[in-house]
């Protein structure tokens, strides 16, 4: 096994792929030549050419359903929206298009399309490229949606959204694009709806996801030290949800904490928690269920404001401290 | 930017125009159908009908070869009927039954029949022109060798989901055809008071394809423009925006008083030029159709309509079961 970085581990698993399937393309805008915004296509234009790696122009509706038409009529394409905040533009066609097009045409139809695209914040970059729209999309039916927080989930799950005949949305988080871990060499998939349980223990349960599964494990190692251990359940991916791994865990722990960078008020923090609450483990819990999420602010620019707005690993270590009474 | 006048379309057979004109009157008597079953309370939801705009649906689809595919719009019982679809799984569709082109899940907006290349109707406005701009992809791409044509109606040239496609269409030398049902009325927005220009089609300029208005009411003129405009597509040369111009005789949807125009305009397009009638006495003078093979069309078409209702009513509700069938494949 070898070290790569997160953005090598996404443009591995869609090289891989295009070498074996001539009907998987990527399209997206500065893809080519430039390599896309975060550097994710460097060189497969190289590789694969302009018919394959299609840089477009900066339209994001019309790119968005170019792709789901593509993807009705046979191909299998992915496309890189630059940033997740654009997906504003280009809602109608992932919403009332490529999520209900099977469904109301009575089953005739099949999409199978990726929407690959940076989210999130801690890069500098303000309101309007910082976002964790997630909830958004978890919201529709007839959209598949990952979250992937290591290189390896993201090499594996991206084939499997790729291989999926449905419209599946595809969040990474632009800090994460740097972080170096092993990933397998060979071409391989990690079923999509398949939680990973990415540390064990048995005082409390912390469902975290995307780059909020890494500062939980920072905030794992703190409490340690404190002789409290906390269980770190990384859904990976939030439609289909594995509910099952989930709820086996706070049987374990009774105690549970949900952990993500979007705004915690309606965001899909509070779809997990209530269906705990809703669950067979609501009667041996031993504290209420709660949440960590972004507070109800833009991202701000400034460095300081910035991370106050999201949950850092302080705070997630004084939430599980005082869920246990051990403030 | 208008059109050139047809040149008698001498390429069309006698029995060609003669299906022509028997499918536009199966889209009319269809539409009355509706409208009457609508009335008796049979059909719940909503409906648009194409009355009046039979033309276009009909010379459109009918220079395109089988395998090119199509996208539509809620106003879109026409486009299907032209594109081959069954109209007794039509109407079933509209009944809600299980029988219907969408398994009673679908509606009349949302009608599509993807095995005769009808990627479906769309209840968003210029929602079709990616999606019709992605199927020209595919074909491109694997080179199928088919045309897709985008039907939309002057309300959508508003929208940004056209410039950009059109755009993208013409940049990447796609071939699609953007079909403008010009009717004059985005529901009760009357569209000189919607664009600054004059035709739709000069928009074609900013993106660099041909664009061409044509009479709408006039079926071969409808047909030649798109011949031409399919060849281009077909041969490699990219997009084309045709605007035909047409009225519909109904209103947008269901309970439209159409304060938005008054009883004479209505009447002038509809003794004037409604495009069935005219169709119609070119193919008597041409000696191509005669009044008594005419009302045989009317008569056949009545029955094959009676039928399809027959079939319709006697189907099968979806079962609750399907309620969650087909969200995932």
């Amino acid at each position: 096994m070898r070290e790569i970085t997160y953005a090598e581990s996404v443009r591995e698993a869609m090289s891989q792929v295009m070498r074996a399937d001539e009907d998987v393309f990527i399209l997206g805008e500065d893809i080519g030549i430039y390599g896309g915004a975060f550097g994710v296509t460097n060189g497969m234009l190289d590789e694969f050419g302009p018919e394959r790696v299609r840089t477009t122009p900066i339209s994001e509706a019309a790119i968005t359903g170019c792709a789901i038409g593509a993807a009705m009529t046979g191909m299998r394409p992915i496309l890189e929206l630059q940033f997740s905040d654009f997906i504003t533009i280009a809602t109608d066609q992932i919403v009332n298009q490529a999520a209900k097009l099977r469904y109301m045409y009575g089953g005739k139809a099949s999409v199978p399309v990726v929407i690959r695209t940076p989210a999130g914040s801690g890069a500098g970059l303000a309101a309007q490229h910082s976002q964790s729209l997630e909830a958004w999309m978890a919201h529709i039916p007839g959209l598949k949606v990952i979250q992937p927080s290591t290189p390896s989930d993201a090499k594996g799950l991206l084939k499997a959204a790729i291989e999926d005949n449905n419209p599946v949305m595809f969040y990474e988080h632009k800090l994460l694009y740097g972080m170096k871990g092993d990933v397998a060499e060979d071409s391989y998939t990690i079923p999509i709806g398949v939680a990973d349980v990415k540390k064990e223990g048995t005082d409390l349960t912390v469902v975290a996801t995307s780059i909020m599964v890494h500062k939980t494990l920072e905030a794992a190692e703190e409490l340690g030290k404190e002789n409290i251990h906390i269980e770190v359940i990384d859904p990976r991916t939030l439609v289909p949800l594995d509910e099952e791994t989930i709820i086996k865990s706070v049987l374990k722990t009774r105690r549970a904490l949900v952990v993500t960078e979007a705004v915690k008020r309606g965001g899909y923090g509070a779809e997990i928690a209530s269906m705990i609450g809703e669950s067979e483990a609501f009667d041996f819990l031993d504290a209420p269920v709660s949440r960590l999420g972004g507070v109800d602010t833009p991202m701000p620019y400034n460095p300081t404001l910035e991370k106050m707005a999201v949950p850092q690993v302080g705070d997630i270590v004084q939430k599980v401290r005082e869920m246990l009474n051990r403030a | 930017m208008t059109g050139k006048k047809t040149k008698g379309s001498q390429d069309i057979t006698p029995e060609k125009k003669v299906e022509m004109l028997e499918q536009m009157i199966v889209i009319r008597h269809f539409e009355q159908k509706v409208e009457q079953m609508f009335m008796q309370g049979k059909i719940h939801g909503t409906m648009h009908l194409c009355t009046g705009q039979e033309a276009t649906a009909v010379g459109a689809i009918g220079a395109l070869e089988a395998k090119d595919k199509i996208t539509s719009t809620h106003r879109g019982h026409g486009h299907c009927i032209a594109k081959g679809s069954d109209i007794g799984r039509m109407l079933a569709e509209l009944l809600a039954k299980e029988t219907g082109y969408c398994k009673g899940k679908g509606g009349s907006m949302h009608i599509a029949d993807l095995d005769l290349g009808n990627l479906g109707a769309n209840g968003i406005v210029a929602g079709g022109h990616p999606l019709a701009t992605g199927a020209a992809l595919t074909s491109k791409m694997k080179k199928l060798g088919y045309v897709v044509i985008c039907f939309f109606g002057d309300g959508a040239s508003n929208e940004g989901s056209f410039h950009e496609s059109l755009n993208l269409a013409a940049v990447w030398d796609l071939p699609v055809i953007f079909f403008c049902e010009n009717n004059e009325y985005a529901m009760s927005g009357p569209i000189k008071e919607m664009i600054n220009i004059e035709h739709i089609s000069q928009r074609a300029s900013s993106y660099g394809m041909p664009g061409v208005t044509i009479n709408g009411s006039d079926v071969l003129e409808v047909y030649e423009a798109t011949k031409e405009a399919a060849e281009r597509a077909r041969s490699g040369q990219g997009p084309t925006l045709i605007e035909a111009k047409t009225y519909r005789f109904k209103g947008h949807s269901r309970a439209d008083a159409r304060k938005y125009r008054t009883r004479e305009e209505e009447k002038e397009w509809i003794t004037k030029k409604d495009p069935i009638a005219l169709f119609k006495k070119s193919l008597i003078d041409e000696g191509v159709l005669s009044e008594e093979k005419a009302q045989a069309i009317e008569d056949q078409v009545q029955s094959f309509v009676e039928k399809a209702q027959g079939f319709a009513e006697n189907s099968p509700e979806p079962s609750p079961e399907s309620l969650q069938e087909d969200v995932y494949a």
